[in-house]
């Protein structure tokens, strides 16, 4: 798949939490097609501290207006520059890269997408694309409280959503592992979130014999697979999250 | 048209214009964003006699104007690069380079015999200066006897250009230049990383799995170009400048400095299209002031 080097123009910023932007960007020329679990390598310009792109995975893609939606938390000064761009500012961007989830054919399985906090942002353009094949899937979301949530709506308008809050102020009490949906039959869980969420949502779906998808985001450099930087040890060594990934099958992973 | 043409030793450059081994990957990563051929050449990932697995991640941190990294040379061996990259390489039109890195002498030597039997590998840069594995690299290259028993032993096996790449990491990196070109070296490239080290304050931990590491970027380049200045003056082959080398009038200040060539590494990271950036830039910068070849640019800071 061919990547490019594309000037984006921020179409709007929408304030989703306290913590974290939703960039809707623009393109003048037509996008590469990007797949859901894939992600972007933008260019943070304007700070001395910053020399590194940031990889930000796909939130939204819509091919036919030339749009790319991407979440930003802001955790460093890099993401801090990107949450302050405003309408109209532009952002070079690397994209696309990283493999993506498997898409299912369609068929008669289940499918659960358990996201944690803002690492639930790519499960949302996953989810679009598997209501438009007429997949069966439903959304579970984990966060400390209600209020890190962010887009419910959108969300809830895609199907099914479940919560879990530590606080109890949403959903069931407690982690996304031991929600009482997963009583029910599902036959790949696809999961992007926090480390120890994602460790745990691992060890339960082997536990119970569902496949299961993970999406990584080890520090990286190049987003290429050319200075081996964001390594995860796999069972076959180390494989680059950026260009082997960030989508990994637990049974790749010596989780 | 202005001659942009450089010599390396027997090497022939289109242009001084390279890429820094183990920011490049085999080249074929950046296809997308820059047209190789256009490159004077590149050097690909640090190449062992053996399979490594590197360093445990994390390896890598980014810091103030630049990154460290702890790689540790990940590599899948000479044998599976001569079998599997060499023939996705050989057809280019350009320099590909293999730098080539060792545990030992021996493993040198017979990583350099097995380079030296690829035709289209016109060249290696023998790394006696990665920080960031254990025995060999960067032992090899901080002292001048060390440094100069494993070149001459290199020199022997190998009849090809010999670029000998030292590292920063040094009291006097022109005593160690001096040594490398007593012992056979073609020309050296200049820095490696410089030992870095980057610690997490609220978990009171370092950063790096390796607690230190090599580092590279914007930062690093005006140690670089006074490096590559003392060099320059202190041997007769020529030097290819490496360090923080980011956009076109980097690359020129290096030039300037004394270097015959230039190695683009972090840079890469930053804009994967920037090698053939710097490319035009040199050629406009020729042109811009009236000069016919690159040549009037090497060593020619006014001082």
């Amino acid at each position: 798949m061919k990547k490019v080097l594309v000037d984006l123009t921020v179409k709007e910023v929408l304030h989703v939490n306290a913590n974290c932007v939703l960039l809707v960007m623009h393109s003048e020329e037509p996008l590469p097609m990007t797949l859901p679990g894939q992600f972007a390598e933008l260019r943070v310009d304007n700070t001395p501290s910053v020399v590194l792109r940031r990889p930000i995975s796909v939130h939204s893609f819509d091919a036919e207006k030339n749009e790319i939606g991407f979440l930003v938390q802001v955790v460093g000064d890099g993401t801090r520059w990107l949450a302050s761009l405003k309408e109209g500012d532009k952002v070079n961007t690397l994209m696309p890269l990283g493999n993506g989830f498997t898409m299912p054919e369609k068929s008669g399985k289940r499918y659960l997408l358990v996201g944690g906090g803002v690492g639930s942002a790519p499960l949302y353009y996953l989810a679009q694309e598997l209501k438009e094949i007429g997949c069966d899937f439903a959304l579970l979301i984990g966060a400390r409280s209600a209020k890190d949530l962010y887009r419910r709506d959108a969300y809830e308008a895609l199907g099914r959503v479940e919560y879990t809050t530590e606080d109890g102020s949403l959903g069931e009490r407690g982690y996304v592992t031991n929600h009482s949906m997963l009583a029910e039959k599902f036959d790949r869980i696809y999961t992007c979130g926090p480390k120890p969420m994602m460790l745990a949502v691992a060890k339960y779906a082997r536990e119970n014999g569902i496949e299961c998808e993970v999406s990584l985001e080890n520090k990286m450099a190049c987003g290429l697979g050319a200075c081996l930087c964001c390594v995860e040890d796999t069972k076959e060594g180390h494989r680059c999250v950026c260009t082997d990934g960030p989508v990994f099958s637990i049974d790749e992973l010596k989780w | 048209m202005v001659k942009t043409n450089v010599k390396i030793g027997g090497l022939e450059l289109k242009n001084p214009v390279l890429t820094a081994s183990g920011t490049f990957g085999y080249g074929l990563e950046f296809a997308d964003f820059v047209d190789l051929n256009k490159l004077g050449g590149f050097i690909v990932k640090g190449t062992t006699l053996n399979h490594r697995e590197g360093n445990a991640y994390p390896r890598s941190a980014e810091t103030p104007m630049g990154m460290l990294n702890a790689v540790g040379l990940q590599n899948k061996g000479v044998d599976y690069f001569a079998q599997n990259i060499y023939p996705q390489l050989k057809d280019l039109d350009t320099n590909v380079i293999v730098n080539v890195s060792g545990a030992c002498i021996e493993d040198y030597v017979a990583c350099a015999e097995k380079v030296a039997a690829l035709d289209k590998i016109p060249a290696i840069e023998l790394n006696i200066s990665c920080p960031n594995v254990k025995q060999g690299g960067m032992a090899f290259g901080v002292m001048p006897a060390s440094a100069a028993e494993v070149v001459s032993a290199v020199r022997k096996a190998y009849p090809k250009t010999l670029i000998v790449k030292l590292s920063p990491n040094v009291t006097d990196i022109a005593e160690i230049a001096r040594a490398v070109e007593g012992a056979g070296a073609d020309s050296v490239s200049l820095i490696n990383t410089l030992l870095g080290m980057a610690i997490d304050s609220e978990k009171r931990r370092p950063i790096l799995s390796t607690i230190t590491g090599g580092m590279s970027g914007p930062a690093v380049k005006p140690i670089a170009l006074r490096m590559v200045w003392q060099v320059a003056k202190a041997v007769k082959i020529p030097v290819v400048g490496i360090g923080g080398i980011t956009n076109g009038a980097d690359a020129v200040e290096f030039l300037l400095a004394g270097a015959s060539a230039i190695e683009v590494g972090t840079a890469n990271f930053m804009n994967p299209a920037v090698t053939g950036e710097i490319v035009d830039y040199i050629e406009n910068y020729l042109v811009r002031h009236n000069m016919s070849s690159v040549d009037e640019l090497i060593g020619a800071l006014q001082v």
